[in-house]
């Protein structure tokens, strides 16, 4: 294991273990990245959100960086000429990572067609930056065709080339396959663990869960595994201590995240977040990609027919607002929190669905807007504390 | 030099005539038959989005083609958009969301009844997604208010360095297009006939070509017409009656009156004094106060970015009637603006400037629309620093009339003008 992550096997308990992995992510110098990749010797690429075929990334013998803005931990200073004020933070403090130097140890940064926004940045990227690999994938949007299958497995074959040009390394199917099934190994994990915190939330708090799966962000798939495998010991030793929370699911977070600080208060406040999408969990599907056959092909199948559904994903076979309704009575939620970042369309948009549908369904709700960038938690946690006294009291 | 023009005295700009009495008929009559729909004495109705809109495949079925942005911007250029938007926002839409959107929303809890028809309800939803990630969205919505079959057509964005579409690309397209048939033989209860889509094509075809012989014209000094408030005038029936012969006609009669006005040496305003490129939709909720900010310092457009939204015909682009899906596909996936990714419409601008010599660019920045806006601080960066070109970036809406400040408008496009009359004074300009 890499020394970012050492002292992690000998941690006896979670919060040990999850107090040692925040800088990971919360550092917008990335000096973890420079540590591994002097380790590993391996060019990185970083990841824009949402849905990214990180298997492809570490087949090509890069090592993939989720680079999700830089949370409250900088001041925007340039990026904010580039990109207006009512523009999104995630794209502006992603943008000033650039500026700011921040991202030397990238050699490259592959973006998504997952809004507006994120896709011009692309273009920023590349125009002020000419010296770095940029990437842009087109998602399909048509789940009704078998026409997408072929298309997305040709968008994945274009990237696996040009990512293969800036290792110098020819990738044959078996790495790929090889590469799915250890972030199946990873999915699975984090899969169990969300599945640990729906049981018992008390034990396993969002915080640290969160934690855990952003470290995957940062760390290399093999360490996180490692991470992950101790962290399902670690849960069984800790002891449980009955709250007075309400159940809720979290919906809305899939993009800019809140700083964890804020995920703290949130849950402090008095819920127990029983399923959430903070960067869907990592999870992206809802099952295993098949290990055996054209890796690329299962990759690009399983995008369409096996995602954790985001705002950014829109699929006529499917009712997100009905979806939504369902997994809260399947997981007996007393309500659900839709925390979506300022700004962000595909968030705001998908409200409005779940407004109606949890209204017609009769199910509680609290809307609350956040942005990375914040210090200040008084407010949403007053509103959450509201909203909770407002449903035990009834 | 500002305060020195009297308003009383200022020239105001003045729709040319013939070709918006002639553009209010047909819009008329196209607004009627949607009424007429409404009713339920119409054609079946296909809702479809602007963006390389494939709206010759649904005349080949004479289905009624019903653009919602349409429907929004009349409804902002009559002044009636807020209480539209506002009903969106009461049921749930965020003050940050397109409001072009909301509108439609709005209109939707309102039955549909706007000033100028009444808006038939979708018998298919048809997502041509072509750039703007807001149109899946606002699909999946009318979905939801109004569980209508939807069919998504999902055009791969041009995203690699020779700035074509892959062919794969155009395989997937074509095939998405083949899919589609069989659902409008559905729809409108009548067999597909290749016949009459090479004889839409055919229509299409000239229209296009008509439509770049006309928008090339502004390259003429004085330029005949405004290519932005002039050119939005016609963009509505390039639309909604591509494909058929009342289509071609009007463009054939637009290009005679075009013609003839710069045979004479004529423009929109009494003198042209300054000629400008303009970037981003228009505000139209304020569109004729826009456009005579303008007006009064001489300050023609003569190309705009906006205006091939629906098509990048004046750039080579015509439709083929002998393959007709693939050179629909091509149009969506190539031919229009919004498919194109950030930097190509960097260029297409900086050809605009440089082919039709320009003495600024004006980038109108709207909050609604971040296809077009997210990231257009680059974009003046580009052109002010690096091409060097003057540069103006204005921030209003596309429909919400809050987003609209008068004053402040009016003192940087002002400013922006007074710098422009120096820079001619002193020879420092282009």
């Amino acid at each position: 294991m890499a020394t970012t992550t050492s002292g992690i096997q000998e941690a006896e308990n979670l919060s040990e273990v999850v107090n040692g992995l925040r800088n990971l992510f919360e550092d917008p110098d990335f000096q973890a990245v420079a540590e591994i990749k002097k380790l590993s010797g391996k060019p990185v690429v970083g990841h824009f959100p949402v849905y990214s075929p990180t298997e492809l990334i570490y087949a090509a013998g890069i090592h993939p960086i989720g680079v999700v803005g830089a949370g409250n931990q900088i001041e925007i200073a340039h990026a904010d000429s580039r990109f207006q004020s009512f523009v999104c933070s995630v794209i502006k403090s992603t943008l000033e990572l650039g500026f700011t130097d921040r991202l030397q140890n990238f050699e490259g940064m592959l973006f998504h067609s997952i809004c507006d926004p994120a896709r011009n940045l692309a273009s920023v990227f590349k125009r002020n930056f000419p010296d770095q690999w940029i990437e842009y994938i087109h998602f399909p949007q048509n789940m009704l065709t078998e026409g997408s299958l072929d298309y997305l497995e040709s968008e994945y074959r274009r990237i696996l080339m040009r990512l293969e040009e800036l290792s110098g390394k020819k990738v044959p199917n078996e790495d790929v396959n090889e590469a799915i099934g250890k972030y199946n190994r990873a999915r699975r994990l984090m899969r169990d663990l969300y599945q640990f915190r729906r049981e018992h939330p008390d034990i396993l708090t969002t915080k640290e869960l969160y934690t855990l799966v952003r470290a995957g962000h940062i760390l290399s798939i093999d360490d996180h595994i490692e991470l992950l495998e101790k962290a399902k010991i670690l849960v069984n030793k800790k002891t449980p201590h009955s709250r007075d929370h309400i159940k809720v699911i979290l919906v809305g977070s899939f993009c800019e995240q809140p700083p964890l600080d804020l995920i703290f208060s949130m849950e402090e406040a008095g819920m127990d977040v029983l399923d959430d999408d903070f960067l869907l969990g990592r999870r992206w599907f809802t099952e295993d990609v098949p290990e055996n056959g054209d890796g690329i092909r299962n990759l690009a199948e399983s995008y369409r027919d096996r995602s954790v559904m985001a705002a950014v994903k829109h699929d006529s076979r499917r009712q997100k607002g009905e979806e939504l309704v369902e997994r809260v009575r399947k997981f007996e939620a007393d309500a659900v929190i839709v925390s979506v970042a300022k700004f962000c369309e595909p968030g705001l948009f998908d409200y409005a669905l779940y407004r109606k549908a949890l209204i017609e369904a009769g199910i509680p709700h609290l809307f609350v807007e956040f942005e990375e960038k914040m210090w200040l938690f008084d407010k949403i946690q007053t509103e959450i504390e509201t909203f909770v006294e407002s449903l035990l009291l009834d | 030099m500002a305060n020195s023009v009297k308003e009383s005295q200022e020239p105001k700009s003045y729709y040319q005539g013939g070709l918006h009495l002639l553009q209010k008929e047909l819009m008329t009559e196209y607004f009627d038959q949607m009424t007429r729909a409404a009713e339920g004495a119409g054609p079946p109705a296909v809702y479809l989005l602007i963006s390389g809109n494939p709206v010759e495949l649904i005349r080949a079925f004479d289905l009624l083609p019903v653009f919602p942005e349409i429907n929004a911007l009349q409804i902002a250029v009559k002044h009636q958009s807020l209480p539209f938007i506002q009903k969106a926002e009461e049921v749930g839409y965020s003050t940050d969301n397109c409001a072009y959107v909301k509108a439609d929303v709005g209109l939707w809890y309102q039955g549909g009844q706007a000033p100028m028809a009444k808006v038939p309800k979708p018998d298919l939803l048809l997502t041509n997604y072509v750039g703007c990630n807001v149109y899946l969205h606002w699909w999946e919505h009318l979905r939801d208010l109004s569980h209508a079959p939807i069919f998504d057509i999902d055009i791969p964005f041009i995203r690699t360095a020779d700035g074509e579409p892959r062919e794969e690309d155009i395989t997937y397209v074509v095939r998405q297009l083949e899919e589609l048939i069989p659902v409008f033989e559905n729809i409108s209860g009548k067999k597909f006939d290749p016949d009459k889509l090479a004889q839409v094509m055919e229509y299409s075809k000239e229209t296009g070509e008509l439509w770049a012989q006309i928008k090339r014209m502004t390259v003429n000094r004085p330029s005949p017409f405004d290519a932005y408030f002039d050119a939005v005038t016609m963009m509505g029936p390039l639309y909604t009656l591509r494909g058929t012969i009342e289509g071609r006609d009007f463009f054939r009669e637009v290009l005679k009156m075009v013609e003839e006005t710069r045979r004479q040496g004529q423009g929109p305003l009494p003198e042209e004094k300054f000629r400008l490129v303009v970037e981003g939709p228009p505000p139209w909720p304020n569109l004729r106060i826009f456009r005579d900010m303008f007006a009064r310092w001489g300050a023609v457009f003569v190309a705009s970015s906006y205006s091939t939204v629906g098509g990048l015909w004046e750039f080579g682009f015509s439709h083929d009637p002998s393959d007709p899906l693939r050179s629909v596909a091509m149009h969506m996936l190539k031919w229009n603006l919004t498919n194109r990714n950030f930097l190509q419409r960097y260029q297409q601008l900086k050809s605009y400037v440089d082919e039709w010599g320009a003495d600024g660019l004006v980038i109108h920045s709207v909050k609604s629309c971040r296809l077009f806006s997210a990231g257009q601080g680059d974009m003046r960066e580009y052109f002010a620093r690096q091409v060097g070109v003057p540069t103006l970036l204005v921030e209003s809406d596309l429909e919400d009339p809050r987003y609209f400040s008068k004053a402040q408008m009016r003192t940087r496009i002002d400013a922006f003008m007074e710098s422009l009359e120096h820079h001619k004074l002193v020879g420092s300009g282009r």
